[in-house]
Order: C-alpha cells, then structure tokens, then sequence
C-alpha cells in the first residue's frame, strides 16, 4: 500500500528554520510549518478530528476515510492571484468533495471545516459502514473502555441500525504470535500493525488477505507476530483485533489507575503507564516521549512486572533469620557499620537503584569514609532499536553521584579478592545478589556480616545477617538517568507488600542511626533534592518537579550516546540471493 | 497462433457505412494473423520510422493537438497526460500500457490484443520515444492468457526484427517491452493499483495526491499510464497527421472511438466510430439493428458497467448561453445524445470504456443491478471504508430484495449506502460501485418498489 509518510515537521527538531504557512481551520487563519498534515494542524488548534488508520508515527494510509473534512483553496481572480476579503485574507472556493485531513499537507491558503453538515455526514456514514459486520461484542471485548470504535459511535455515530442483513464471519481467537491474539471480526482493517511491524519493527509478517469486505488481517503463511515489539501493535490497534495474551480478560480498563513512570530493564528507560488496581498491576503499556522512546517499547521489558505481585516477596525486616522490627534492624545495621573499620567494609550498589537512592548511599560511603564501592555493570549487545546495550537503567546516576567506580565495575574484582583474602569482612549489598559477582556462598557466610537490601529472596539474602526489604520500580518514586543522559522520573502506582519500605527512606534512617550531622542529612524527599541539586552540578537548579513527564536531558561530561535512540528497528539484513548457476534444487 | 482466427469475433465483415475504422482496420479482416509478416505486408511499423526522424517534443505536441482522450474510461486528453512528464528531469520513466480491460461490457482490447499485438507494439514504440521511455509494461489480465502469449511472441518478433529492443532501426533509441499478467482482480485496471501490482504488491490504489503516476508512478518514477486501444491510436495521429486525425471526432474528443455494444440488441459487437458522430438512436437501431423481436429498448449503460443507467424515453435538459447572453434550454431524448465524452456528461452518466450495455423490456431492472453490485461487492479492494462496506451491503440489500424479502425501506437505503460512498474513497471504484445503484434506483422505481412491498416484521434488525 502506498501511503504518506510521517510529516517532516513532525521530526524532534524544533531548531531548524521551517517556513510557516498561513491556513483558515473553521474561520481561523493560523499558521504552522510547511509539510505538517492537516489532521495534525487541526489538533494543534484544538479540532479533533476522529481518526483510525492515522497514527503520527507511521504513514498515512488514507483508509478508513473517518478523518474526511471539507477543504478549500483560495479563489482565483482573472489574473490567477488570489481574491482577498476586507481583512486581507484569501476568499476561499470550497471544493465540493470532502479530503482526508490526515494525507493531505498543508498549502498556502488551504481552507477547512472540521465540523460541517458535510463533515458529519461522512463521519457518521463511516462509522455506520464500519459497524455493520462488527461483532458488537463489546460486554466480552478487552478493548470496551478504551476503543475509538465505542468512543466515536457515541460521538459520531447514528445510534441505531438499519442493517437488515448477516454480517460477515471471520476468523475469531486466532493466536498469531506469542503475546498475540487476533479476532478478525472486530478489525477494522485500517492496518495500523501492518504498518507498524513493516515501517517500525521491521519484520513485515502482517498483511491482508482476501478483498473487499471479506478482507482479513493474517500473519504471512509459516510466520509468527513473535517480533520483541509485537505488543505495540495491540497498543496502537484502536478496537478489540488484536489483544494481549498477558492482559486478555483480566481487568476492565475503566477500573484501571495509570501512573506516569519509566521502564527500568535497561538503559533507554521507555516512558509507560502502569496500569493497576488495587494495589495490582495488570498492564505496563508505553507512554509517547519522542525524546527516548517515540510510542514503542520491547515486549519483553513491559511484561517484566509480574515479579513484583510475588508471593515470596521480601516483606520483613529480618536480623540473623528472623523477623523484627525496623527500628531494631536499622540500628543493628548501624552498629554492625560503626562497629567495624570502613576499611573492612565494602558495598555492591546497584545502577537499577534510583538516583535519589544512590546519592544517599554515597553519603553513607563519605560518612563512614568507605573505600570499597562499586555497582554490577550489565553491558549487553540491546537491539539497536529501544534494548539498550546497557541492561541497567540508572548507571549514568551511579556514576554521577560517585558510588559507582570508574569506569563502572572496575572495583568489583578487588571486592571479591578482599572478601576472600579477608580484608574485607562486612558486606551491603544493595539491590544487587553478591553471588554474581563471584563471590560463592561460603564466602559469604565467612563474613562478619552481610546487609542485604532487596525486594526478594536470592541466595544471599539467606546468608544475610541483616535482610532490608524495599520496594518494587512501581512501588516508590525517584529519578534516573538513561544512556542518553535524560533525567526521568519514577513514580508509585502500588504499594510494597507486607513492612517492605520505600529504599530512600531505608538509606535516610540508616543515616540517622549513623549520627549523620542533622544539617546535612536529608528529612524529606524535598529536602533531599535540594541536598542533590547542591551538591551534583548537573542538577542545579533542579527539583523533582522541574523533571517533568518527559524528562530533563542532562548535560554529563562522559555521556558516549547521544540520544534520542533509533525510533525504528534497524532494516533486517535481507536474505542472501543464490549465485547465478547456483540456484538451489 | 492461426487458431486465433477461428475465435469468434464480434465484427462484421465489411464495416457498417457509420463506421470508420482505423484501429480495427486489420484485425477485422478475416485473413489477417497477428504476426510481425502480415503486420508489415499491412504497412506496419513505418510510423515508427517516421517517430524516429521527429523530435520527441513534435510527437507530444502531436498528440496534443489531436484532441485524443484516454480511451480507458476517463477520457483524460492523452497529450496533457503526456506532457506531465518531463523528459529532461534527469529520472528514468516508464510506460504502462493497461490492458486489465476489466469494465463488463467493455471488450476492444481483447481484439486488438489477440489480433493486432504489433499495432499495439508500434504504438508503445512511438510513445516511447516521444516519452524518453526506455522500459515498458503491458499489463495484462489473468483472464487474458492467450493475448498474454500472443503479445509476448510478437515482442519477441520484434525484437528480432529491430522494432524493440537496443536502437530501434539503426537509430541510438533503445527500449524494452515486458509483459506482466495480473492474478484476476478488477481493481487492476485503476491506473494505481495496476502500478502496485506490478511492482509485486497488493492491489491497493493510492492516494491522489501525491501520488499521481506522472509525478510517482511505477517504482515511484514519472510513468505515463494508457489504456492499449489509446496507443494505439498514436500511429494513426502521425499516419494521418493531427489535424486530419482531430477532424474525424470533435474538438473535445478526436479521432475514432469504439464502442462495444452487448445485450439486447440484434446486431451487438464492436464498432469503430469517429468519435461524436453518432446518436444512441443511430447506434441502436442503425449500426446493431434495433431490438430484438418483439421487444422495445427499455435501458442504456452507455460507458461500461459503472456507468449511470440510461432510461429509454427520459429527456435531457441541457442549458446553453445565447448570443445575447441569456441561457436557453434544450429539451433532447435520450436517443438523441450523441455518444461522445462531453455530451454523455452532460446527459449524466459517461461515455467512459465504450461498453454499452442494452437492456430491453424482458430484463427486471432489480435483477440487472444485483448482477452488477454482487460484481462490485466481490471486486472491491476493500482497502478503504466505505466501499469495501458499502458495496457488499448493496449487494446483500439487492440480493435479499431479489429473494423475496424486500422491505420498504429498500430502495431509500440503497440510494443512501451509495450516496455515502460516492465521492468519498480513495479511487474511484467508490463511484464505479455506486453510480449503477443510485442511478437504476432512481430511474426505475417501479422495479425497485415491486420488491419492497414486504413489511418489516418479517426480519429482524441486526
């Protein structure tokens, strides 16, 4: 299919000169830059016009004709300029057949109505044609409660049906891939996925087969929608075609809180929406930042919360095996600290901690005047598109506030050696399982002591002297600083299970266990980012608040990528042709 | 390949005295094979000679003012067509010749195809050249697998010849003609899709604009687009010279026009006429010798099945300016239209592939427009909403009527349902789908309202 690409001025950079054009939206003459799409025009100036094949990020196929608005162009008088009215503006002559505002770009003097007799004619004709063969099943449909197709009816639509006849059947529960299943009686065909996984994702698997109002939506024969980014077709399909396995049939979308937050499986940090109820998270779907991560996200990172709801959650504090209180193991952790020289102490940090988090742990470094500190680098290959090659989300905060080595990880192998040789024999482990590191078990019982701050059990938090439950990436708020420096926050849609506490809080009290000077020991969040904007340079002038939803790209001396990461896959290798005279059989 | 003689033809062996043919003037001969031998015993291939001593630029202009419209189904003027293109913009351009003649009632090209490839092959020749074409596509349709292999053995045959191929007759033109065959869609025939299937794609139209075949054509490069019985005209505007050519038509349409008359009449077939020079009337009891015994006319699709329906006995109104200014109206019977582009248009409906389609007094006009609709309903691309929805419903509406079943709304909702796709797709398949039911529902009612007696109760709203 041929369609429009995305508008040039729709590209993240504002910098460059794009001339403006002058357009009447409704009576209005405004202005916006020259290739933006009328559709997109339209909305800058507060006229929605109902859409579903259009979505800003992929091109515009001009099907599903709901986006028909009437245009027209300036009147030309017998020396072909433009007729003006007493205000100087061009006199319009409307063309008499409506266009899709979503392929057409925006000319000099181009003139439309969004919302006409015409105009609403088409829509609600539209809308009756894409009503006739569809299930109407909305009372067994995932997608009731968040479908343009509910939505514009009530809109748009007439409210009732003339269809006297049988609707088509299609194909109902196909399972097309992994995460994937497909009803194609409920698809519209307006083949957003399609375009999605050829244009984005680049695994052309989808595709239309039969034609006319039997046209049904399939993978290719022998193929599977299996790509990582399979689940931003069902995000972006806007009825109930295409749903998520993961999510199917488990919470009506209404019930649904979403909070605002940021993906922590690598270092692209995606921008999401958590979707939870009850203290339950059902969904993790990506949240539009065009700095980072355009509308996608990986699969496999927005499925990566089911952990969280884990019955063996961490959920007491526990010293030597049993449970306590937290006043009781903070000040048993801090006795265990101060008891010891801080030459006998290391610290394993984690680049997934928030950097709220991490600068704390650096204050209890500098307090105690510990040496040994580093994090748990996870470099890996990413996959060019939004899997960074860095599997932790937050090691550009580690490095900021100094708790981890530089480069990062360079300590870790002078940790081990001092663990087993003895020089070090107290151990916190913060959000990270010492064994990775290579230390064995028996290692870690040969320590005077071992803290453990975790959310759950892993095999040295049955050697800890002391266990500090914390809390889930969905469970506190904080910030972190992604590969490319942006500054994003975390933010808490449920609460921690059982007296699992928020990490920072854990950190503060440690400190004022530890005979912190209370002049320089944070109290509050709010007393802490003023403590951190002081003291780190990057984030003077800065608050929690001032981050935004989108983030605050920082400027970090050592930063190597320089974002926004690619928004589309990198192009698949394409197969190699046989040779000539070497055809294969 | 002298088989194909003995198909049945739809010509008469001497030409009716209203005819004119130029493009038929071989292949209705009865002894005439569609080799590269016969070709030239008949004078072939010495337009293309002459082309080539022309500057490209001569041979557009040429075009232009011979008045020759698109014989395909839009009657575009083919010189505007050709001077979209620019020869000096520096990108490679392509000719696509059409020959998915896919319209029902329409059925030229098939003749000139099977009988005449080289005609065609000379024509795509000398556009070529005019075109700074040097890569050519005929498409075919599946249905077509003998003119498939027909056009194909004559491409080869001149190719051996030097008429194709590396420079054409000594001279330094060189050009490629390939045939592709469809896989049997309607759909094909609309300029774009074509061009996305041949590009190996789903059939899908595109979107006017951008995507106009002059400015993104095949491969996204300028490409001009003719239908087969449109090129070939081409030899025959520099045989005859422009001027001459244009005076056989009228000035808005030139030279011959066929026209493939089928249905109810004693004598159907294909004519070749000069175009504008003869009335419905002239065109149906003349040259195809009236109705059948014992039946009078009762309808007209004069442009191919999506043409709007023609009543017999309606009146035409056409309004004209007088000298002093003031208008005056014109009352003219249907009979009296003159079959050419400008005044079909004028009369509602057009002139479009040529296929006049006769219904007489025995044909339910209900019946007649099922037919059409169950052919639209299964052609649409379904690429875009209300066509690929609205067709189907006509049909299930018509079909459901036919059964028995008719209710009395029908007739208003069918008008409706293709008020509401007309003018609103992406190609114009929406006003090919929905012409037939808008206009055969509002020129006769009374078939319409017979079947729409039965009350509601007897269905159940979906």
């Amino acid at each position: 299919m041929s369609a429009i690409a995305p508008s040039a001025a729709l590209a993240s950079s504002p910098t460059t000169e794009i001339p403006l054009i002058n357009i009447q939206i409704d009576g209005q003459w405004m202005q916006f830059p020259k290739g933006t799409r009328l559709i997109e025009a339209c909305k800058k100036a507060g006229k929605f016009i109902p859409h579903y094949c259009y979505h800003p990020k992929l091109s515009s196929p001009g099907n599903c004709r709901m986006c028909l608005v009437e245009i027209g162009t300036p009147k030309l008088g017998p020396d072909r300029k433009p007729l003006l009215d007493s205000e100087g503006h061009p006199l319009i002559a409307w063309n008499p057949r409506p266009a899709i505002s979503c392929a057409t770009e925006i000319s000099e003097g181009l003139a439309v109505r969004t919302d006409s007799p015409l105009v609403r004619e088409c829509r609600n004709a539209v809308m009756e044609f894409l009503l006739i063969n569809h299930p109407l099943d909305c009372p067994i449909c995932d997608q009731a409660g968040e479908c343009r197709l509910q939505e514009f009816s009530v809109e748009f639509g007439k409210g009732e049906s003339r269809f006297l006849e049988e609707k088509v059947k299609k194909p109902k529960q196909v399972d097309i891939g992994r995460h994937i299943i497909l009803d194609d009686e409920r698809c519209i065909l307006c083949s957003r996925c399609i375009r999605f996984m050829q244009e984005i994702a680049k695994e052309d698997v989808l595709g239309f087969v039969k034609r006319g109002s039997y046209t049904t939506l399939t993978v290719y024969p022998g193929k599977r929608l299996d790509n990582n980014y399979s689940l931003n077709t069902v995000d972006i399909c806007p009825v109930g075609a295409l749903t998520s396995k993961d999510f199917r049939f488990k919470m009506r979308v209404w019930f649904l809180k979403e909070t605002k937050s940021i993906d922590v499986n690598c270092g692209t940090g995606c921008n999401i929406l958590i979707g939870s109820r009850e203290n339950t998270i059902y969904r993790i779907t990506p949240r539009e930042n065009d700095f980072v991560n355009s509308c996608w996200m990986p699969d496999s990172h927005r499925l990566n919360f089911h952990y969280l709801m884990r019955e063996d959650r961490l959920k007491s504090p526990k010293v030597n095996g049993l449970d306590t209180t937290w006043k009781s193991a903070i000040s048993e952790a801090s006795h265990l600290l101060s008891s010891h020289p801080s030459s006998k102490i290391a610290i394993l940090a984690s680049a997934r901690s928030t950097l709220e988090e991490l600068f704390l742990i650096k204050l209890i470094i500098e307090l105690l005047g510990i040496q040994q500190h580093d994090i748990l680098p996870r470099p890996q290959s990413g996959d060019g598109f939004l899997i960074a090659p860095d599997g932790n989300p937050n090691t550009n905060g580690a490095r900021l506030t100094g708790v981890a080595a530089n480069p990062p990880g360079a300590q870790l192998e002078k940790i081990v050696t001092a663990i087993r040789n003895g020089s070090v024999s107290g151990l916190l482990s913060l959000g990270e399982d010492p064994t990775k590191i290579g230390l064995t078990d028996q290692e870690l019982q040969k320590l005077n002591f071992l803290i453990v701050l975790d959310i759950l059990p892993n095999r040295s938090t049955a050697a800890a002297t002391i266990v500090l439950p914390a809390c889930g990436f969905a469970e506190k708020r904080g910030s972190m600083i992604n590969l490319y420096g942006r500054l994003q926050r975390l933010n808490k849609a449920i609460s921690p299970p059982g007296n699992a506490r928020d990490d920072w809080e854990i950190y503060r009290d440690l400190l004022f266990s530890l005979n912190s000077p209370s002049t320089t020991t944070p109290r509050t969040f709010e007393e802490l980012w003023k403590l951190m904007a002081a003291k780190l340079p990057p984030l003077a002038g800065l608050n929690f608040g001032k981050i935004g939803d989108l983030g605050f790209q920082l400027d970090l001396p050592w930063l190597e990528h320089k974002g926004p990461p690619p928004h589309s896959a990198p192009a698949p290798i394409p197969p190699k042709m046989p040779q000539n005279g070497n055809k294969s059989p | 390949m002298s088989a194909n003689n003995s198909f049945p033809t739809p010509f008469s062996p001497t030409p009716h005295p209203l005819e004119r043919r130029i493009i038929f003037a071989n292949l209705t001969k009865p002894d005439y094979k569609p080799d590269l031998i016969t070709y030239l015993a008949h004078g072939g291939y010495n337009e293309l000679r002459k082309a080539l001593t022309l500057k490209p630029s001569e041979i557009v202009a040429a075009v232009k003012a011979s008045n020759l419209r698109g014989r395909g189904g839009a009657a575009f003027p083919t010189g505007v067509k050709w001077g979209f293109i620019n020869p000096n913009d520096g990108k490679s351009h392509y000719l696509v010749v059409n020959g998915d003649e896919s319209e029902p009632g329409t059925f030229k090209d098939r003749y000139i195809l099977h009988r005449d490839p080289h005609q065609l092959l000379e024509g795509i020749a000398i556009s070529a050249y005019a075109l700074d074409v040097h890569l050519a596509y005929i498409y075919i349709r599946c249905e077509f697998p003998h003119a498939a292999r027909i056009v194909s053995n004559a491409i080869a045959e001149a190719r051996a010849a030097g008429f194709l191929g590396p420079n054409i007759l000594g001279s330094s033109f060189s050009l490629d003609v390939f045939v592709h065959q469809g896989a049997g869609a309607y759909i094909c025939g609309e300029e774009t899709s074509l061009l996305e299937s041949l590009e190996g794609k789903r059939p899908y139209p595109r979107i006017k604009p951008p995507y106009f075949p002059a400015v993104y054509g095949l491969y996204m490069q300028p490409t001009v687009v003719n239908n087969v019985e449109t090129i070939c005209h081409i030899k025959h505007i520099l045989r005859l010279g422009p001027e001459e050519y244009a005076k056989m038509g009228t000035p808005g349409d030139g030279g011959t026009r066929t026209l493939c008359v089928s249905g109810d009449v004693q004598k159907p077939g294909a004519y070749e006429l000069p175009a504008g020079s003869v009335t419905l009337r002239q065109l149906l009891y003349d040259i195809c010798g009236g109705p059948r015994p014992g039946r009078t006319f009762k309808a007209v699709i004069p442009g191919g099945s999506s043409a709007k329906v023609l009543r017999i006995g309606e009146k035409i109104i056409t309004k004209s300016k007088n000298s002093d200014g003031s208008l005056s109206e014109k009352q003219t019977d249907i009979l009296d239209v003159i079959m050419d582009a400008s005044n079909l248009a004028a009369a509602g409906t057009m002139i479009g592939s040529g296929g006049v389609i006769v219904l007489d007094d025995s044909r339910n006009m209900l019946w007649a427009l099922n037919n059409l609709n169950l052919f639209y309903a299964h052609e649409s691309c379904g690429q875009c909403t209300p066509c690929r929805e609205g067709s189907l419903w006509m049909a299930k509406i018509t079909s459901r009527m036919l059964s028995g079943k008719g209710v009395p709304s029908d007739p208003r909702t069918l008008l409706s349902v293709a008020n509401n796709i007309a003018g609103r797709t992406i190609c114009a398949f929406g006003e090919a789908c929905s012409w037939p039911t808008q206009s055969f529902v509002e020129k006769f009612p009374e078939d319409f309202e017979a079947a729409a007696s039965n009350p509601i109760t007897t269905l159940t709203a979906a």
